[in-house]
């Protein structure tokens, strides 16, 4: 049998300050220092404004459970061996939402609006992906 | 905003045509648009010569840069208007809207618009899956394992929190849809299903099992779009776009701006302007339902019902042949056919058929005007038509 291991961070132009923060157990996303407005999947500009003046900040971590998702067969076969698992979509505590798995004993037990806090899982290399748990 | 320019009554639907439909190994993907685009176009008793304008979408199963000039090629078209639309599911209802524009504004007159993939036998079931992952952002939802399903999911269960949406009412547009694609001599699926046989198939990504996903067929779809004026004098019965609108949101789940909340709104307002008509006036309705979940939202969003009603008109029978109004009546994507682009062309093609009548057991008695929504991506990208057998 074939082995599959997990992705690993892709950083590119766009995002490698976020996967660098990653790997120091930050979280950070994008703010606009024009329109003040906040975004998670980072980009050249801001979707607000279009103002290309744009910092990172860090994220305090906290979050809560917008939907989720009990995966039972994975499209992707390096997941296969994790089945049951938890996608979920987390609103971060300053409002952009971003996708994670939910990890830890009782992650099968998540409900919509549970609090939930970062997490980082190794993917190897010392990379270090965002994850969340139930608080 | 601006309203866009009126496309009512310029352009009609003149034929359409399906594939083989199912597992049909000893055909191309190619072969299945060609095989549509034959049918369609003998049903409108024009000829190949007659084609100045071609259309088409994308095909995950065979290897083409550049779909649109390929197909084509394959078919011997020389036209003066051509491309290959990626609006995802969206796409059909996105050409047909791209088809009206060139031919009111005279860069065409008569457009084949045609897609589909052998999907079933292309690839394997887990390639299939695969090519599909692409839907997911490479770098912020891929390394978390989620899926087209599971996404589809995600909203599903939004929409049970925020609305009380029960899991049975989903399972009831499976079978609902099921029992539609019986009544069609060319679905996919051929035998009845039970509320119960939906709730215990296999779990996919709760709350979505196997039969609330949909189908991976082989199959091709195409329809012939002409003046309103050359349409007069053809072979078939002429059915006329009245409206159409489209609106685009995000493409990837995570930026979707809500999840209860979509573009369907947005493309269907546009839509019931353009053809000075409104949801009551909606004979049948073919909606986009690659998963049980999406139908349920569309229905709301495109004011058939309030927000939070769409799974109670479903188990209620409202839907069926014969009910209030009848939603697609083809069997969907979840019974009838899903490959690639064709799966929401199916919808255009069957909005036709029903306007043209004399379906049988499948006809909806009266059917004068239909709307048919197409989405793409994960409830990202949205194409709403109404169509008509009269001017109106």
């Amino acid at each position: 049998m074939e082995q599959n291991t997990l992705p690993t961070p892709v950083a590119n132009a766009d995002s490698k300050p976020y996967w660098d923060a990653a790997r120091e157990r930050r979280l950070v996303i994008r703010k606009c220092k024009a329109c003040s407005q906040l975004h998670f999947m980072p980009r050249h500009l801001c979707p607000q404004c279009w103002s290309d003046q744009l910092e990172w900040v860090d994220a305090k971590g906290t979050g809560t459970v917008h939907s989720f998702t009990v995966v039972r067969r994975a499209s992707d076969p390096a997941f296969t061996a994790l089945v049951p698992y938890v996608v979920a979509l987390i609103e971060l505590e300053e409002g952009p939402r971003m996708m994670a798995n939910i990890l830890g004993a009782d992650a099968l037990e998540v409900k919509i609006g549970d609090r939930v806090k970062v997490t980082f899982e190794d993917r190897g290399d010392g990379a270090l992906l965002p994850q969340f748990q139930r608080a | 905003m601006k309203t866009p320019a009126s496309l009512k009554n310029k352009i009609a639907i003149v034929g359409v045509g399906e594939s083989d439909i199912g597992k049909v190994p000893n055909m191309t993907g190619l072969g299945l648009n060609a095989q549509a685009a034959k049918r369609a176009l003998d049903e409108s008793g024009l000829k190949v010569s007659d084609i100045d304008g071609v259309l088409t979408a994308y095909s995950f199963t065979e290897p083409y840069f550049m779909l649109g000039s390929v197909l084509c090629e394959y078919l011997g078209v020389k036209p003066r208007f051509n491309a290959s639309v990626v609006s995802g599911g969206a796409s059909p209802a996105v050409m047909l809207k791209h088809a009206a524009e060139a031919i009111a504004s005279g860069q065409a007159e008569t457009i084949l618009v045609c897609a589909g993939e052998n999907r079933a036998t292309g690839l394997t079931r887990d390639a299939a899956l695969s090519a599909l992952l692409a839907v997911g952002h490479p770098y912020f939802e891929q390394p978390y394992g989620g899926s087209i399903p599971g996404y589809y999911a995600m909203i599903a269960q939004r929409h049970m929190h925020v609305y009380g949406t029960k899991r049975e009412q989903l399972a009831h547009v499976a079978v609902n849809t099921r029992a539609h694609a019986l009544r069609h001599p060319n679905a996919h699926m051929k035998r009845a299903i039970t509320l119960e046989q939906v709730l215990e198939a296999k779990p996919i990504a709760d709350p979505l099992g196997m039969l609330d996903c949909c189908l991976i067929s082989d199959a091709g779809g195409a329809f012939i779009v002409t003046s309103a004026e050359r349409a007069r004098d053809l072979k078939s019965k002429p059915v006329y776009l009245q409206g159409i609108g489209e609106y685009h949101t995000h493409e990837h789940l995570m930026c979707a701006p809500s999840l209860t909340e979509f573009g369907a709104t947005e493309s269907g307002k546009t839509a019931y302007q353009m053809a000075g008509l409104g949801p009551q006036d909606v004979d049948v309705a073919q909606l986009y339902d690659c998963f049980t979940i999406v139908p349920i939202i569309e229905l709301e969003e495109l004011g058939f019902v309030k927000p939070g009603e769409g799974g109670a008109f479903f188990a209620e029978g409202h839907a069926r042949i014969g009910g209030k109004l009848p939603v697609n009546t083809h069997g969907g994507m979840l019974s009838h056919a899903h490959a690639g682009a064709a799966g929401g062309l199916f919808g255009i093609v069957e909005a036709v058929r029903q306007l043209r009548g004399g379906l049988g057991e499948r006809q909806v008695q009266g059917a004068e005007v239909a709307l048919v929504h197409n989405e793409g991506g994960i409830l990202s990208s949205h194409c709403t038509l109404i169509l008509a057998n009269d001017k109106g």
